[in-house]
């Protein structure tokens, strides 16, 4: 595990998501309200839908991103899929340091 | 800030479903306690008639358990009875002495069974139906006795005597009334469901006063043994249930002095009349003269309730029609609204006797106002949605009669055989084929979640959430499961979504009137609920404000679904598919060259012909997407736009160009009003097809716009629809000229446009205002016509390709992966400078 340095936060669109790719794997960097940064591994634990390419809403602990393949909401800052819908995307530490993006991997 | 503290007395259906709104809109202003008579949690009353039927368990209809309120923070004291309100020091105490203080107090008392004041209702034996102790009190009787009476032939009596007889007594429904169920059936329909109820082994003693019930002759303290009737015949009976109707419970209101008439008496927003600070719902409550006995409309009342007490201060109840349905499995019977009918009404009916089947419709003025029916119900939801919005219902009043798909169309829905009867299907059938869900799986859910709206089954069981095709089918199997506890909810009265009271319309008129330009303004105006609302609401709004100030609102990006966030199709692997235009489907060598060039060049897996008359390249990877479409650009094409709510395709026959027949230029026809629609946002996607005679190989006839090309010119229709159900459009107009078909087709979507509900095609628009409002405003009115298609013109002006846009930095960086390489040998911080693109 180590903190990588992702991109500056501009580089991210305000309740979007851009994709980050390191060893093969996948993960959606979002920001949310208030320029919080969370992320996850980029696969919907319904059907595996590219979760980064949602829409994102709410704030702080109640963040989330609506899976764009059949609308499942998961929560940004667990992975948690929102009830009654069950599953997790795996989630990784993200820090905001003057201005970049880093996140643990 | 200090929570305010709630206490709410009556731990019943329409008290708890309070609790629950409010815990839903606004979790943390509340310190909750709940007084409950019943030593049980929460659990669903009108299921209590399956239990005694041995359909279900008491385990299978709990709705809230008592873990439930220890894990959402509410206070629960169970079997605690309170017996005084002291208004004064705002307290509550109970029979045992547990006080609490409250700032708002909720009363939901229910009601009390009414016992008839006949000699020896005080014997063993002689209970009412009302709660899980009755119901305990009667499965144990069966065990033990043989012979039952039921006083009282409605709707609680006969579910008493059904479940009875499946137990294994014998059973006498004694009733006072000329026929049974009076008060929600007329004769000839009461008729039948007594024979169909005799065929199942009851009997019945008709206009008959109970005078006394007996106790054996050798033991006058002991138990009941006999009911007497007035004229002194004797039925053997070792049970007796009461079930002559309820009473408003308003012992406790009326001990605190709060104005109780026939219930206690609130108004509009449920505050009692008495005390602003105490709020009161369910069946003990008086509302514009009216206490109700039915879940439904006790919902609706919790509803409002729950957005007072935490204080969004929005919403009137004003009351409610109801249905009812009998929950005696294999005996279907469905009442709603005025079915007796006044001298001025209408009477439809159909009445077969032999085949078991009775349907009455009462009109008025051309609106449904009642239906009650035997044998088939399965229109019922939709007879009663009709009563309820009041719609006019000349235009399918020959085809009422025959039900809903009849009526409506005679074309199936797709998905699932063409089905519209869920009382048909086994628990085996797929009633929703796009997420597979059978009917069993959702009658399962909405007995075991409890579920009551049509919201709560798509969120449970995923059927009916993604086309919607099966929706009809869901809410048959709701109202069979819960009978009248289901409420069909006109969805344009509905607020768009969770984050707001306000519906599309008022959405719509605010952006309007007050000039909002952006998606904050929209929520700051109207007082959004969340922060940045939802995946629901944000396309809807950004819509509205896009197609109501063009060139002036603010269009968010963030706030379109992905498919128009990218400017293109996204596929179940996360690739995405690139459909470039071909205007009216027409295409030349260089463009093809350009396709094939691309195709090759960005390795695209898959090139076919869409429906549309075009062509996919599908399987795209994000990161190509700019240069994909710069590379097609270069050969002259644009966007297809054939991911957006936007216009489609103008799908064209060969027409006058070249074909034998042709009596006008569709190709040409086409191509022009592809040109002249370009760019342009909608509610919901729309095409047109243009053919050259009435052979109609373009397929005009299922399009949102459809021409025709005639000798003298063209007919246009509207308001067709390919897809999940087809429609077929209907006749707009007819037009000499090619000008005036643009023109014709331009006013019709722009009304379309300015007054659609998002996510809401043509044929659904035009269906909601009616096509005369839309030939009055497009045909008959020429000034109106003319503006319409001048507001058009001036939103589309200057319409970007969204391709080339995006090209442009920034917006093309963001469709780029971002690499992270591990650095070989950094171990003290392991941190690498990220190669952004
Ligand atoms: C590509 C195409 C199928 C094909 O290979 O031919 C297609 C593909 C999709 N259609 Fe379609 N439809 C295609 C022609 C049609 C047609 C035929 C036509 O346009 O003449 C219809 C029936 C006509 C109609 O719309 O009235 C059609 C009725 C639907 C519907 C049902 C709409 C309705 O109101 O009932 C949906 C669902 C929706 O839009 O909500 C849909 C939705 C979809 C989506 C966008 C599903 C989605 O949201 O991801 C499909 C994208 C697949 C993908 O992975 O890219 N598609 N779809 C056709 C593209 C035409 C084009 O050139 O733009
Ligand atoms: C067998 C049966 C079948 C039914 N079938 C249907 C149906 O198919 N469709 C339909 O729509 N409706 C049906 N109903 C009616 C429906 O159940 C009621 O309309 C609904 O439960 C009323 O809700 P409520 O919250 O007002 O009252 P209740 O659910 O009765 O809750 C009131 C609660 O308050 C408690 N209470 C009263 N006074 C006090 C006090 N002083 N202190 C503490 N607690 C107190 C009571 O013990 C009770 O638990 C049926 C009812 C029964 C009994
Ligand atoms: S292309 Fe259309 S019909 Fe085919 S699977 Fe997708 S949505 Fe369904
Ligand atoms: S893959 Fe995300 S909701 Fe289905």
């Amino acid at each position: 595990m180590a903190w990588q340095k992702v991109c500056p936060l501009e580089e991210i669109p305000l309740l979007g998501a851009r994709v980050v790719e390191h060893r093969g794997e996948r993960i959606a960097v979002f920001r949310a309200e208030g320029d919080t940064v969370f992320a996850l591994r980029d696969a919907c634990p319904h059907l595996g839908g590219p979760l980064s390419q949602g829409i994102v809403s709410g704030s702080g602990e109640n963040a989330r991103v609506t899976c764009p393949l059949h609308g499942w909401n998961i929560g940004l800052a667990s992975g948690e899929a929102c009830a009654p819908d069950e599953g997790c995307a795996r989630h990784y530490p993200t820090r905001l340091a003057s201005g970049e993006v880093w996140l643990e991997l | 800030m200090r929570k305010q503290r709630l206490v709410m007395v009556g731990n019943g259906m329409a008290g708890m479903k309070t609790i629950e709104e409010i815990l839903k809109h606004a979790p943390d202003v509340f310190d909750i306690t709940v007084f409950g008579a019943e030593p049980h949690g929460n659990y669903n009353r009108i299921l209590l008639s399956p239990v005694l039927a041995g359909e279900m368990t008491l385990a299978d209809i709990m709705l809230n358990d008592l873990d439930w309120y220890s894990a959402n923070g509410i206070t629960l004291h169970a079997g605690r009875k309170v017996v005084e309100v002291d208004r004064v020091r705002r307290v509550v105490r109970s029979e045992d002495g547990t006080e609490e203080g409250y700032d708002r107090l909720l009363l939901a008392t229910g009601s009390n069974p009414f016992i008839p004041p006949v000699p020896g209702r005080e014997l063993e034996g002689v209970i009412a139906y009302r709660d899980i102790a009755d119901t305990e009190t009667m499965i144990e009787a069966a065990c033990n006795y043989r012979h039952a009476v039921v006083i009282g032939g409605g709707l609680l009596g006969l579910e008493a005597a059904n479940g009875l007889i499946l137990r294994g007594m014998e059973v006498t429904v004694v009733h006072l009334g000329e026929w049974i169920m009076e008060r929600q059936l007329d004769r000839p329909a009461a008729e039948m469901l007594q024979a169909s109820l005799e065929a199942k082994g009851m009997r019945f003693r008709l206009g008959a006063q109970t005078e006394a019930l007996l106790p054996a002759a050798d033991d006058p303290a002991g138990r009941v043994a006999a009911v007497r009737l007035a004229g002194g015949e004797t039925i053997a009976a070792d049970l007796v249930v009461m079930s002559a109707g309820i009473r408003p419970n308003t012992a406790l209101a009326e001990s605190a002095r709060l104005h109780c008439d026939r219930g206690i008496v609130v108004t509009d927003t449920m505050q009692t009349v008495t005390d602003p600070r105490i709020y009161a719902v369910g069946e003990c409550v008086s509302h514009r003269g009216v206490a109700y006995g039915l879940v439904a409309p006790l919902f609706d009342q919790a509803r409002v309730c729950a957005n007072h007490l935490a204080g969004f201060g929005i919403g009137r109840y004003e009351g409610s029609v109801t249905s009812t349905k009998l929950k005696v499995t294999g005996v279907d019977v469905f009442s709603a609204g005025d079915f007796m009918g006044a001298e001025d009404c209408d009477n439809i009916v159909l009445h077969d006797r032999a085949g078991g089947r009775y349907k009455k419709l009462v009109l008025k003025d051309d609106r449904l106002i009642g239906a009650v029916m035997v044998g088939d119900t399965s229109d019922g939801s939709w007879y009663f949605q009709l009563v309820r919005e009041g719609r006019n219902i000349a235009a399918m009043r020959d085809q009422l009669m025959f039900g809903q798909s009849f009526a409506q169309s005679q074309l199936g829905d797709a998905g699932h055989q063409g089905q519209n009867q869920a009382a048909l299907l086994p628990d085996s059938a797929e009633v929703c084929g796009c997420n597979g869900v059978c009917k069993g799986t959702i009658v399962k859910a909405i007995k075991e979640k409890g579920l009551f709206s049509l919201d709560e089954v798509r969120k449970h069981t995923k059927a009916s959430s993604s086309c919607g095709s099966c929706t009809g089918l869901v809410e048959q199997i709701l109202a069979s499961t819960v009978g009248g506890a289901y409420q069909a909810v006109d969805k344009h009265a509905k607020p768009v979504c969770g984050c707001t009271d306000h519906t599309h319309a008022e959405v719509r008129a605010a952006i309007r009137e007050h000039k909002l330009l952006s998606i904050p303004a929209v929520m700051k105006a109207l007082d959004w609920k969340t922060p940045n609302g939802c995946a629901t609401c944000r396309p809807a709004l950004n819509y509205y404000l896009v197609s109501t100030w063009p060139h002036e609102a603010e269009d968010d990006p963030q706030s379109r679904f992905i498919n128009e966030r990218a400017h293109a199709n996204i596929q179940k692997d996360g690739t995405y598919s690139v459909v470039p235009r071909m205007w009216g489907g027409l295409t030349t060598p260089a463009e093809l060259r350009a396709i094939a060039d691309a195709a090759e060049k960005y390795q695209v897996p898959t090139v076919k012909v869409t429906g549309g008359q075009r062509i996919d390249l599908l399987g795209v990877k994000k990161d190509d997407l700019p240069a994909i479409w710069a590379d097609l650009g270069k050969a002259g094409m644009v966007s297809g736009h054939a991911y957006g709510k936007s216009l489609r395709t103008v799908k064209t026959c060969v027409g006058a160009e070249h074909c034998r027949f042709g009596t006008q230029h569709s190709m040409r026809t086409g191509v022009n009003l592809e040109k002249m629609l370009f760019g342009m946002w909608s509610p919901h996607k729309v095409k047109l097809a243009v053919s050259g005679c009435p052979r109609n190989c373009a397929e005009s006839g299922i399009k949102d716009v459809g021409v025709i090309g005639v000798d003298s010119g063209f007919e246009i229709y509207v308001a067709g629809n390919g897809g999940i159900k087809t429609e077929v459009a209907q006749f707009l107009c007819k037009v000499a000229t090619e000008e005036d078909v643009k023109e014709m087709t331009g006013a019709f979507l722009q009304l379309y446009r300015e007054e659609g509900f998002y996510l809401e095609r043509t044929c659904h628009y035009v269906e909601r205002v009616g096509l005369d409002y839309v030939k009055r405003l497009v045909v008959e009115d020429a000034d109106s016509r003319r503006e319409l298609h001048e507001r058009l013109l001036y939103a589309l002006k200057d319409a970007p390709d969204p391709w080339a846009e995006q090209q442009v930095q920034p917006l093309a960086r963001h469709y780029k992966t971002i690499q992270i390489h591990d650095l070989s040998g950094e171990s003290s911080h392991g941190m690498a400078e990220s190669v952004s693109a």
